[in-house]
């Protein structure tokens, strides 16, 4: 691999692992906390503003973006053209819609940037969408352990969207992210925030863009050629977003990845994993063994689709 | 055709009503089963429920019964003998006799319809009624009031649909006049009315003995009836119980923007439209069969007609719900066969059928594809999905499906010969191997499939509709195409013979052309001429391009269920090829200049 990917800043230590997975925790929290009092003719601005409200009590005071609340086909980005279009608006919670809660908080300097979807009351096809995240979530960690590029990664997962019958959604996100790089933020008493982005944060985003301009790696995870290279280590933001007919479905967490290549979820216990797991469906891909080091493209490709199908067949 | 007397277990009984009149009437088939009472028209008898009535016996216990002047029932002269509160009588004498405690569900087609209307308004009957379907027959007293409303609020809508019934309704008019239907009746009319209706309806089958007496006392109806309806309507009339409608989309007598409205006297309605003329219960039996038997089902297990499906509640309003509704109305437990569903056009047509309620064979080479979109299908609401792995190419396999369709289904009513590969590069570059798999899958692969379920549908002689997928490739040359566009040209012209030769059938034949659209089709192509690794960059980059292009497949399933709900011959669906279809009629030279730019390499 390329040397001045080892380079990059990883930015966290060990006791620093802690920190991310508590604010995750605590953000997740705060998802189902709120995703617990929505009822019907609540609307996506009140969401956000009940989500805001739950993290400030708990000491939350600077974010990467504040909360994000998408109901019904807005979940699925549908119409979405311009990026204003992402903000809390008026449309109202009814029965068996699904819904979208998104929160980035920072707690104590680290990040947290999470997405909790669930529907009031069941949705068979929300139902659906959640559990064929599962094999994402494994195909996802275990290309980045096998070495393959962000780009092709992203592609991977695009491929098996396709398979699935899906439209990837996260191309509508800003960049087209699936993913983005968090970090520490430090400490500071003036915490401004503009179009609902907490500028600090954004600074260190953009701090990394111009660093990884300069040694041939991105902070932002799309098909673009800036992302044809190994993920850096660090912590990455991953959220991939299915879209099926008015419906969108996404996770968000932190991946964390290791100066030697290796990656891990920070967290095995969040509310999607016990979702799976009451449903007998595999959320990780631990038990299978990597693809080769570095085969040429498309074979890595197919073996890692392969291996994700074949958790998907076996959970399914 | 079968009689009502001679389905299993068919008893012949007679009930008394009010003033002697005496009704003849039949009840059959599983005594068990829900009773479903069906109620004919004019000028019919029982008998025009005959193949309805077979296909729900094994179900269903069916009560069917003469009204009065027609058929063997007693036929009172007097005019007043045959108003509305008469024959509500006569079907509570009915129900007495068939059913003194439970409650029945009501089918009614044209006057059966009509007066059944009445019995489903009025207290002492509609409580007796578990469900209503009504065919071909409004209500005298919506349509008095929707007339009425449309002559003190005039909106241009309103007054063109008053206009049209006004027409539609010529032969009411003409009963009324004394004396004459009923010597035309059983004079020439009499004669000659069978022969009529096999020639503009279809309906098959050698006419009712009675008819000439049955259609001239069954004036009467007319005459008793409408004018004092007309004149006066209820307010009141509204049905509390689940009512469905059924709406014929060539009825020659009935506008069907008439029932716009039917929710405000019906709450609880759901709607069907139905291909078909006037007389549906004896020309589309099957698919008749199936939606009575399922909504009885529906009402008999929730007590009401099912709410509709997640997918349905998340539809944002306006355009998509609309469309939604359109499509369940029409394609609501309707079989389709689709081919090539694993992917593409394919996938989402059938997924668009699924959510519309339909049920759904799903054929494609790839078993695991195939399986993915009957999960999908499953999830969205289709009423049944099936999985079948068949090269559409390989005749024998082909032949096998379709009996195995026929067998395990029935025959479909919408078969989508979707299934086809790409393959680009020059005529010169293309080897006569690749020709033959292009025309093996993209026409031969058609040729199978219009040819078995074709002649399914001929010999069932229901109806039903066939879409060839073609492509704008069909009319626009290009020397970069050559194996591609000949295929589907080919397919197109299919379709258009086709379509003559199956009109006489009642079945439609849609040629679909897309476009530029993006779906797996692109990765699959084959480029002629090149090797391994350019072709792999040509998928690729074609790929791109027709993402960027940006036109999704679920864009194309719309147009392919509105072009068949219409019956239209050609449908282009993108604009580019909306623009080359004009082009090659208008001004083909442009297209022939177009053919000769080389494709982006």
């Amino acid at each position: 691999m390329a040397t001045p990917l080892m380079a990059a800043r990883a930015g966290v230590s060990g006791p620093d692992i802690d920190g991310f997975r508590t604010v995750q925790r605590l953000a997740y929290d705060c998802a189902e906390a709120v995703a617990a009092q929505l009822r019907p003719g609540v609307t996506e601005r009140q969401a956000a503003a009940m989500m805001r409200r739950w993290l400030a009590d708990r000491g939350v005071h600077d974010w990467l973006h504040l909360p994000f609340a998408w109901f019904g086909d807005r979940t699925a980005f549908t119409g979405f053209k311009v990026p204003h279009q992402f903000f809390p608006t008026g449309r109202r919670l009814t029965e068996g819609m699904p819904f979208i809660l998104d929160a980035a908080p920072i707690y104590q300097g680290y990040t947290a940037d999470i997405g909790y979807t669930s529907s009031l009351g069941p949705n068979r096809v929300l139902d659906h969408l959640l559990d064929d995240l599962a094999v994402h979530r494994a195909l996802i960690v275990e290309a980045v352990r096998a070495g393959r590029t962000l780009r092709q990664i992203y592609l991977d997962v695009d491929e098996l969207m396709a398979r699935q019958g899906y439209e990837n959604r996260h191309r509508a996100y800003p960049f087209g992210v699936i993913a983005h790089r968090v970090g520490k933020i430090s400490d500071g008493t003036v915490r401004p925030h503009a179009f609902g982005f907490g500028s600090r944060a954004l600074l260190g985003l953009l701090q990394d863009g111009v660093r990884g301009h300069r040694e041939g790696w991105s902070p932002l995870w799309n098909p673009r050629k800036s992302s044809d290279h190994p993920a850096t280590p660090g912590l990455w933001a991953v959220e991939p977003h299915l879209g099926f007919r008015g419906v969108g479905a996404k996770f968000e967490e932190l991946l964390v990845v290791q100066e030697d290549g290796d990656a891990y979820w920070l967290d095995d216990t969040l509310p999607h994993l016990r979702r799976w797991a009451g449903r007998g469906i595999s959320g990780s891909l631990a038990t299978g063994s990597a693809p080769d080091a570095d085969p040429p493209g498309e074979t890595a490709a197919r073996a890692v689709v392969a291996t994700a199908e074949a958790i998907a067949k076996e959970a399914v | 055709m079968t009689s009502l007397y001679d389905l299993p277990g068919a008893r012949r009984f007679e009930v008394a009503s009010t003033d002697g009149v005496r009704l003849a009437c039949v009840e059959a088939g599983n005594p068990a089963g829900p009773t479903v009472l069906l109620l004919h028209g004019y000028p019919d008898t029982k008998e025009v429920w005959a193949d309805v009535a077979a296909r729900l016996a094994d179900r269903y216990r069916i009560v069917a019964y003469d009204v009065r002047g027609a058929g063997e029932s007693s036929r009172p002269d007097a005019t007043s003998a045959y108003a509305l509160h008469r024959l509500t009588d006569d079907f509570e004498h009915v129900l007495d006799a068939v059913a003194p405690d439970g409650r029945v569900h009501l089918v009614g087609h044209d006057w059966g319809s009509v007066q059944s209307w009445e019995f489903v308004t009025t207290r002492r009957t509609a409580e007796r009624v578990a469900s209503f379907t009504t065919v071909s027959g409004p209500s005298l007293d919506h349509l008095a009031l929707v007339t009425r409303e449309g002559l003190a609020r005039p909106t241009p809508k309103r007054l063109s649909r008053n206009v049209e019934q006004l027409f539609r309704s010529w032969y009411v008019y003409a009963l009324h006049m004394p004396v004459v239907p009923e010597l035309a009746w059983r004079g020439v009319l009499g004669k000659h009315w069978p022969a009529m209706m096999a020639r503009s309806e279809k309906t098959l089958g050698p006419p009712e003995p009675s008819l000439p007496e049955d259609a001239a006392f069954g004036a009467k109806l007319y005459r008793a009836n409408v004018r004092h309806r007309m004149a006066a309507p209820r307010h009141d009339a509204i049905a509390e119980m689940p009512v469905q409608l059924v709406v014929p989309d060539r009825d020659k007598f009935l506008a069907k923007r008439l029932y716009d409205e039917l929710d405000r006297f019906a709450p609880h309605l759901t709607r069907r439209q139905v291909s078909g003329g006037h007389w549906v219960p004896r020309t589309r039996p099957d698919l008749m069969a199936r939606w009575i038997g399922e909504f009885v089902d529906q009402v008999e297990q929730h007590g009401t007609a099912k709410p509709a499906t997640a997918a349905a509640t998340l539809a944002s309003k306006g355009r998509k719900a609309r469309r939604d509704e359109a499509n369940r109305r029409r394609f609501a437990g309707q079989l389709a066969v689709i081919t090539g569903a694993g992917s593409g056009i394919g996938r989402a047509t059938a997924l668009s059928l699924a959510e519309a309620g339909a049920r759904l064979v799903l054929v494609d080479r790839d078993a695991a594809s195939a399986e993915r979109t009957v999960d999908l299908a499953q999830v969205l609401g289709a009423a049944e999905a099936y999985a079948e792995t068949v090269d559409v190419s390989d005749a024998e396999a082909m032949e096998q499906l379709a009996a195995k369709v026929r067998a395990t289904h029935g025959v479909p009513d919408l078969v989508v010969n979707n299934a086809g590969i790409g393959i680009a590069g020059s005529f010169l570059d293309t080897s006569p191997e690749e020709w033959k798999r292009t025309l093996d899958v993209n026409l031969w692969g058609v040729i199978h499939g219009c040819r078995l379920f074709g002649a399914m549908m001929v010999e069932r002689g229901q109806g039903g509709h066939i879409v060839n997928t073609a492509s704008a490739a069909a009319f626009q040359p290009s020397k970069g195409l050559p194996a591609y566009s000949t295929s589907k040209a080919a397919v197109l012209m299919l379709s258009e013979c086709l379509r003559a030769e199956f009109a006489s059938h009642g079945i439609g034949v849609t040629a679909i052309c897309p476009g530029f659209v993006a779906t797996g089709i692109t990765g699959a192509t084959r480029f002629v001429g090149t090797s391994a690794e350019k072709e792999r960059s040509l998928r690729e980059k074609t790929t791109k391009a027709y993402k960027r292009r940006g036109y999704g497949p679920e864009k194309v399933a719309d147009a392919i269920l509105r072009a068949v709900a219409e019956n239209t011959a050609v449908q282009p669906v993108t604009p580019e090829a909306h623009a080359a279809y004009a082009a090659s009629r208008f001004t083909p030279r442009v297209l022939r200049a177009l053919a000769r730019v080389d494709l982006p390499k």
